[in-house]
């Protein structure tokens, strides 16, 4: 829903339902970053109703195509975000299997040294007997 | 010296030359911002009282008069969004990660979603999960109230993915594909000592509800109060083998003293944790910014002694320096907690009577990175931790897609 006047578009007020601080502060702070807005804020109402009221400002595009662009660059911000994060833990996991196998060797090759140091004591055993 | 009348011929060079020099190209000219504002925009100061710099600056105009501009484009962030994985516990159930170059605004949006809106079968914000949402009790003898039981049965994580399963509105009726049915027949005989009811006693029913409804024919079919028209183990045949349970066995629902029984069927819906906290999937998320230590002044000798030994997290090192000297070092800055005993008069030692107090000391100064999060979630069992960060980044896009539908 959009609050603004017909001869002049640059500025308005949009009102979000069952939106709250979570959207609202990320799309605030993506407002802010473009170079076309004077003005970007979020007021909640009251805390019982879901609704969000943003104010946008700008310098002579229209506030809605604005408010578009912030929300699509957010988007495309989040899936960056996804697939680093993806690539981040599955380089992870495969360190983790990578040291783990790197101890599963080590564990074998010194149990296998102790046994072959057992065997040794055995056999001089039964030469000394 | 030149004098009126005389024209100066100016070249092609020349002219190309004036048209391509800028002055910022100069080797002499800092670009970017002073030193003093770049610590303004990126770190909090933590000082003795309260922190200042808080709040970043988003607004792109900021820096406009020294011409920096201080937008967030797309490709630079592209260009240094970092994601560090530090740790990942045995059972996979608690997720350490470093996040460098993002916005306090956007880290707190995935905090939020994280907590309140991923669905969780059962047990169960945006994340659904699954929770025990209707308890029929037949019998309890116990001491513990049958609302409080059913309340404690809503708070036990179940292992289930909620993705296999619908959701139960009102008008539905609960059948294989939207509820997980499970018993618990608890009884402590005479004689004996206390018994403790553990979650490892609830047993699946994959058939549904055995208890009967009362109905006036006696000729059909008992009704029960779910209609499961196949067993739970032919539809998903992921559960075939490895019964659906809670996501640990050794959780304590209650106590009984001898002679007290505990009889009841619990049906677990999914939901997610804005509506109740039982189906947040996580048990907790929470970030925190880089701690960043720095020495102001050179520490040494017996002050670098005292130094290290006030800070309780061994942030300090000594360092020798030769000749019998020491310095104190700043070792490891991640594990500060702010608890500033560094910068507390005499080290937070305590004052020997007739000897002078001492002044704040302003050895250390203590500062927060302000894009770089650590981030810790800890989830409840039911999805492993980093498919729930990735759930919360689909989440938030999905969020903004409906506003962009909204608007055109």
């Amino acid at each position: 829903m959009e609050h603004g006047s017909f001869t002049n578009d640059s500025d308005a007020s949009f009102t979000l339902a069952e939106e709250d601080h979570t959207l609202a502060n990320a799309v605030r702070f993506m407002l802010n970053q473009d170079p076309r807005v004077t003005l970007a804020g979020y007021s909640i109402p009251h805390p019982s109703l879901e609704c969000v009221n943003v104010r946008v400002q700008t310098t002579g595009d229209p506030a809605r195509e604005v408010l578009k662009d912030a929300c699509q660059e957010l988007m495309l911000m989040n899936r960056h975000v996804r697939s680093v994060f993806d690539k981040a833990v599955s380089e992870f996991k495969v360190e983790q299997a990578r040291l783990a196998a790197e101890e599963e060797e080590k564990k074998k090759a010194e149990e296998e040294a102790i046994k072959k140091q057992r065997d040794l004591l055995a056999s001089m055993d039964i030469e000394s007997d | 010296m030149t004098t009126k009348g005389e024209k100066r011929i100016v070249s092609e060079e020349d002219k190309i030359f004036a048209k391509n020099f800028n002055i910022m190209d100069h080797p002499d000219i800092p670009t970017g911002l002073p030193p003093h504002l770049q610590l303004q925009r990126t770190r909090v100061l933590c000082k003795n009282d309260a922190p200042i710099h808080t709040a970043s600056v988003t607004y792109s105009g900021a820096y406009n008069a020294v011409g920096v501009d201080n937008s967030v484009k797309l490709e630079n962030f592209s260009e240094n969004f970092k994601v560090d994985v530090i740790q990942l516990s045995k059972d996979g159930m608690e997720l350490t990660f470093d996040m460098i170059g993002i916005d306090a605004a956007i880290a707190n949006a995935f905090r939020r979603i994280l907590l309140a809106e991923v669905f969780l079968v059962i047990l169960v914000l945006q994340f659904p999960t699954m929770a025990f949402e209707k308890v029929f009790i037949a019998n309890n003898t116990s001491i513990v109230q049958d609302e409080v039981l059913a309340q404690r049965m809503g708070l036990v994580p179940i292992a289930a993915d909620p993705k296999l399963f619908e959701y139960l509105s009102e008008n539905d009726q609960p059948n294989e594909k939207n509820t997980i049915v499970f018993k618990l027949h608890a009884k402590c005989a005479k004689g004996e000592g206390r018994k403790k009811v553990l979650t490892k006693e609830l047993i699946w029913l994959p058939k549904g509800s055995e208890l009967v409804k009362e109905s006036g024919d006696s000729n059909s079919k008992p009704k029960t109060y779910t209609s499961f028209s196949r067993s739970q183990k032919e539809s998903f045949p992921e559960f075939a083998d490895n019964p659906i349970s809670p996501s640990y066995p050794d959780i304590l629902i209650a106590k009984l003293g001898p002679g007290q029984e505990i009889e009841l069927e619990a049906h677990a819906v999914k939901g997610i944790g804005k509506t109740h906290a039982k189906w947040s999937p996580v048990a907790t998320a929470w970030y925190r910014m880089l701690p960043e230590v720095i020495l102001l002044g050179e520490v040494e000798d017996e002050d670098a002694e005292r130094l290290v030994k006030a800070c309780p997290e061994n942030v300090f090192d000594i360092e020798d320096m030769g000749n019998g000297r020491k310095r104190a070092t700043v070792a490891r800055p991640r594990d500060c907690t702010l608890c500033r005993q560094c910068v507390r008069p005499n080290y937070g030692e305590e004052v020997n009577k007739g000897v002078e107090e001492k002044e704040w000391i302003e050895n250390v100064s203590l500062r927060r990175v302000k894009n770089h999060f650590i981030f810790k979630i800890e989830s409840t069992g039911s999805l492993p931790p980093d498919v729930l960060f990735t759930e919360a980044v689909k989440i938030l896009e999905d969020k903004c897609e409906r506003v962009i539908a909204n608007l055109s």
